[in-house]
């Protein structure tokens, strides 16, 4: 049996798939759940200042199985009712991960001190939701802002901070050295990609929002280079995110460069079963390819081209 | 038109379809949402929808030829094995209550139907029911048919009366809770279907998360044992942002 413990910003997670946000956890339950399937941690839905319903319906489109395109639009309860949520999960034993979204550097401080009273073991910033006007990649694509946001929250969590930056933009590699400076204890990529998808018969976006953003096998090669660009660039740990629904996909993002994963989009394809599979299926990879260790494994394809 | 404030949309539909199913309806420009079928038979299915809120009146305002989206069909059926059943139909529960018994009597087995509503014209299928050959009983809260009061008054009766080996319902989820409550301690398994905000149908967005189950994946239909030990059901259902709220 290989060891797949990964040791990251100071915190040490049992395996390193770990629940990506907005995927199952606006609810404690639901957070839970994935924790009892096996997820290393578990990453919150996105927090704000306040309840949010989300854009209407329809807010998301599949293609097959290699896609999924969603603007669910932020919904979430708001700060003030959330901890009860993170409080099941932490009872039923749960590593949880607070996810926040603010507009400025300002409010995203706001809610990381709220975070702080809830029990989270680190705060991850949503800087990257590819389709919400005034958050996300609108406040995220800019180095300056992510600095800025980083520094201002690190101020007030008492927890490692983890920046989720976005691939939308031309240097991925930029965004996370701006988060290093601002002190993030770490850096996930990638979230979703922008996407659009339109119905010929009704000549209408899809989705009601319009734009939304990629996730799943589509964008795997996408947020892989995000994190091949970002490697040696920073020297912080980073959490690779897009399309992982196999052992194999994990094992591509670790020899990237990832010491850790996210896994939102296989959770709606294959259910949460997921988790527990891609536990076993990493144990008897690992074992087949000799590496006794994931952490051995972290970013060796660079080695390969010098 | 089904009853002055209920009203049945037909549309070409091929996938098969089992009682329970729900389909996401997408009225274009406006809202999509999910509709459990009441009519799951050939290419041509069916959902009936009771005039609730703006959205609800603004399906109902879809006339024939109008565009509109049907993804689907999403979620499980009623385990039609039963011979002997009770279905408890509060409001429009009837519409997925009435494909399942449809299939159940064309199958052989004998169904009573408990069905409630406000008011004598607000019976959902009662025609329906009784041309199957299911046996009507009737609840309305006004009295202007069958007993004045609760569905779920005539639905403890029935149970209390003679043993069934199932009991299917379907309105809202207060109501079903009482269902089942009446039920517990009779050996009788009791069928629920449950309906909760939803997004992606997907099992993925959380919104129609009851306890540690997804009403769009896990469900729509739970036996009450799966129920009866979420502290939320018949209690406390979560708007669109997730917020749990009292109903």
């Amino acid at each position: 049996m290989a060891d797949l413990v990964v040791r990251l910003a100071g915190l040490s997670l049992r395996n390193p798939f770990v629940l990506a946000s907005g995927i199952w956890g606006e609810s404690g339950d639901s957070l839970a759940g994935a924790w009892s399937a096996g997820a290393g941690a578990v990453v919150t839905k996105s927090i704000g200042t306040s309840a949010r319903p989300g854009y209407a319906n329809p807010t998301v489109e599949t293609y097959d199985r290699w896609g999924l395109l969603n603007a669910m639009g932020l919904p979430n309860p708001g700060i003030d009712e959330y901890p009860r949520e993170i409080e099941v999960a932490r009872r039923a034993g749960a590593t949880v991960i607070g996810s926040v979204f603010g507009g400025d550097a300002e409010e995203f401080a706001r809610l990381a001190s709220r975070m702080n009273e809830t029990g989270v073991v680190a705060i991850e910033l949503n800087l990257s939701c590819p389709h919400a006007e005034g958050f996300g990649t609108e406040v995220g694509s800019d180095p300056r802002n992510v600095e800025e946001i980083v520094r201002a929250v690190v101020r007030e969590a008492r927890v490692p901070v983890i920046a989720k930056i976005t691939p939308n933009t031309a240097d991925p590699a930029a965004l996370a050295i701006a988060a290093e400076r601002g002190g993030a204890a770490a850096v996930s990529a990638i979230n979703t990609v922008r996407g659009l998808a339109i119905d010929v018969r009704l000549r209408r976006p899809v989705l009601a929002h319009g734009l939304g953003g990629l996730s799943g096998q589509a964008i795997k090669p996408v947020g892989l280079a995000c994190i091949w660009q970002i490697y040696g660039k920073v020297s912080i740990p980073l959490i690779g995110i897009g399309g992982i629904a196999s052992a194999e996909d994990a094992l591509e993002y670790v020899m990237a460069g990832a010491r850790a994963v996210e896994v939102g989009t296989a959770v709606a394809f294959d259910g949460v079963a997921v988790f527990g599979r891609l536990v076993n299926d990493l144990n008897g990879l690992l074992d087949r390819l000799g590496i006794a260790r994931l952490e051995d494994a972290v970013g060796v394809a660079h080695r390969a081209v010098g | 038109m089904e009853t002055p404030s209920t009203v049945t949309l037909r549309f070409a539909f091929e996938p098969p379809s089992a009682p329970g199913q729900f389909v996401m309806l997408w009225i274009p420009g406006d809202d999509e949402l999910p509709m459990s079928l009441s009519y799951t038979e050939g290419r041509s299915k069916g959902v009936t929808i009771k005039a609730m809120g703006d959205t609800s009146r603004r399906v109902q305002s879809v006339r024939v030829g109008d565009p509109i989206g049907i993804r689907g069909p999403y979620g499980n059926g009623f385990d039609l094995r039963p011979r002997d059943i009770l279905i408890v139909a509060g409001g429009s529960g009837a519409a997925v209550l009435a494909p399942a018994a449809e299939r159940a009597r064309a199958a052989g087995a004998s169904v009573t139907v408990a069905l409630g509503a406000t008011t004598k014209r607000e019976l959902l299928f009662a025609d329906r029911f009784r041309s199957m050959g299911a046996r009507v009983e009737v609840a309305t809260d006004d009295g202007s048919e069958g007993e004045r009061g609760f569905v779920t008054g005539l639905a403890t009766r029935l149970v209390d009366q003679r043993s069934f080996d199932a009991v299917w319902t379907c309105g809202p989820e207060v109501m079903m809770r009482k269902v089942v409550d009446a039920a517990s301690g009779k050996r009788v398994r009791v069928s629920c279907a449950v309906e909760r905000h939803m997004k992606c149908a997907l099992g993925m967005c959380d919104a129609c998360a009851l306890g540690p189950l997804h009403v769009c994946t896990d469900g729509p239909v739970f036996e009450s044992d799966r129920l009866t030990a979420i502290p939320d059901f018949g209690r406390f259902h979560r708007d669109p942002s997730g917020r749990r709220v009292p109903f």
